[in-house]
């Protein structure tokens, strides 16, 4: 049970925020009709499964929206560069734009810590024994972390292709962070993930001479599940790979 | 394991409408789960009891529905069965086969007393 908004959820995160955020309820209304006998009913509930997390994503939305908040929903297998990206991108936009950011990790402050080092404002989530974040977290956060009006609010999620594609937490884009030392066949072995996303970025792309990753392939794999993603290809450690990606950040 | 974090949004929501529709407890739930969402039937199976345990829904029988996963070929304009969202068109071969059904996952109706 969330003791901050009644909601309840059993909410996984260790934080509290620092003032109460409001929640609509789902005004899903159902039938119910006689059925059988021994006093049995049947009731028609016709309710998607999903139907409680995306509402507060749609919460969140309209936030950042109120905002000017650009929100980004980071998404990758574990050790794919995501962090690695993220303290990049800060330390490239460094006094241009401000950057929040979400960590989520089922243990540990590591990450969040790595992003403090660079001076923009973290905050870790840790999901315990769950595989993503949901929108629910996602709301705390950002009254928590205080995210200002006007900035980037980058969330990582937790390192998995599977489970986080399903949980809208109210973000502009799902960007999915895929590493040419994972094989360039991932988007079809994970395909609701590169479905969902908008942007692909192939990362650690100075590493290709090693591999035998084929990045024409993993393109033409990623537009089969999804035509209209856009694709980037950079190496998070090499400052000068960054250009594209930072261009794609300043046109949104 | 994500199902488990599904089944618990439906126990919320059993939850919610034993107190709306004043019932004791759920003999039977239908969930409607599409072939091209990305949750596992056998997985769902398997975690319900667990999830349900000490709640409405305790001894309650899991229905699953499947859908089946339809698309539209941007290609040949026709209407394709999908298993998997990679499929290409079985009529023309193309890929980018646009979904239409087979991907939700809802609670479809309960049996109650």
């Amino acid at each position: 049970m969330c003791g901050i908004c009644g909601c309840g959820s059993s909410s996984k995160s260790k934080f509290s925020p620092l003032k109460p955020h409001h929640h609509s309820h789902d005004d899903a209304h159902s039938h119910s009709h006689a059925h059988e006998t021994h006093g049995e009913r049947l009731i028609r509930v016709e309710q998607d499964i999903l139907a409680k997390n995306d509402s507060y994503a749609d919460e969140n939305r309209a936030y950042f929206q109120q905002h000017g908040i650009f929100a980004l929903n980071f998404v990758s297998s574990p050790g794919a560069g995501k962090t690695t990206l993220l303290v990049a991108t800060i330390n490239a936009l460094k006094n241009t734009r401000p950057i929040f950011v979400i960590e989520g990790d089922q243990q540990t402050d590591l990450d969040a810590d790595r992003i403090r080092a660079t001076g923009a404002a973290a905050l870790q989530i840790n999901t315990g024994k769950a595989c993503h974040l949901d929108a629910h977290d996602i709301g705390h956060a950002v009254q928590t972390l205080q995210v200002a009006d006007n900035s980037v609010l980058a969330i990582e999620n937790v390192g998995n292709l599977v489970c986080p594609s399903s949980f809208d937490l109210g973000e502009a884009h799902k960007v999915v962070v895929l590493s040419v030392t994972e094989g360039d066949d991932k988007p079809l072995k994970y395909p609701d993930m590169f479905h969902a996303a908008d942007l692909m970025i192939i990362n650690k792309i100075d590493l290709l001479p090693y591999t035998n990753f084929d990045v024409a392939r993993c393109i033409e794999f990623a537009k089969r599940i999804n035509p209209d993603i856009e694709v980037l290809q950079l190496s998070a450690t090499q400052e000068q790979s960054l250009g594209a990606w930072l261009e794609w950040l300043n046109q949104h | 394991m994500h199902e488990i974090s599904l089944l618990e949004s439906v126990l919320e929501s059993l939850e919610a409408q034993a107190k709306q529709q004043g019932f004791q407890q759920v003999k039977q739930v239908v969930l409607e789960i599409g072939a091209l969402s990305c949750v596992e039937a056998d997985a769902l199976r398997f975690g319900f009891s667990a999830v349900m345990k000490n709640s409405v829904a305790e001894h309650a029988e899991l229905v699953i529905v499947k859908i089946a996963g339809q698309g539209l070929c941007p290609t040949c304009q026709q209407t394709v069965l999908l298993e998997t969202r990679h499929d290409p068109c079985h009529h023309c071969g193309s890929f980018g086969v646009k979904v239409l059904q087979g991907q939700s996952m809802r609670i479809k109706e309960l049996i109650v007393i």
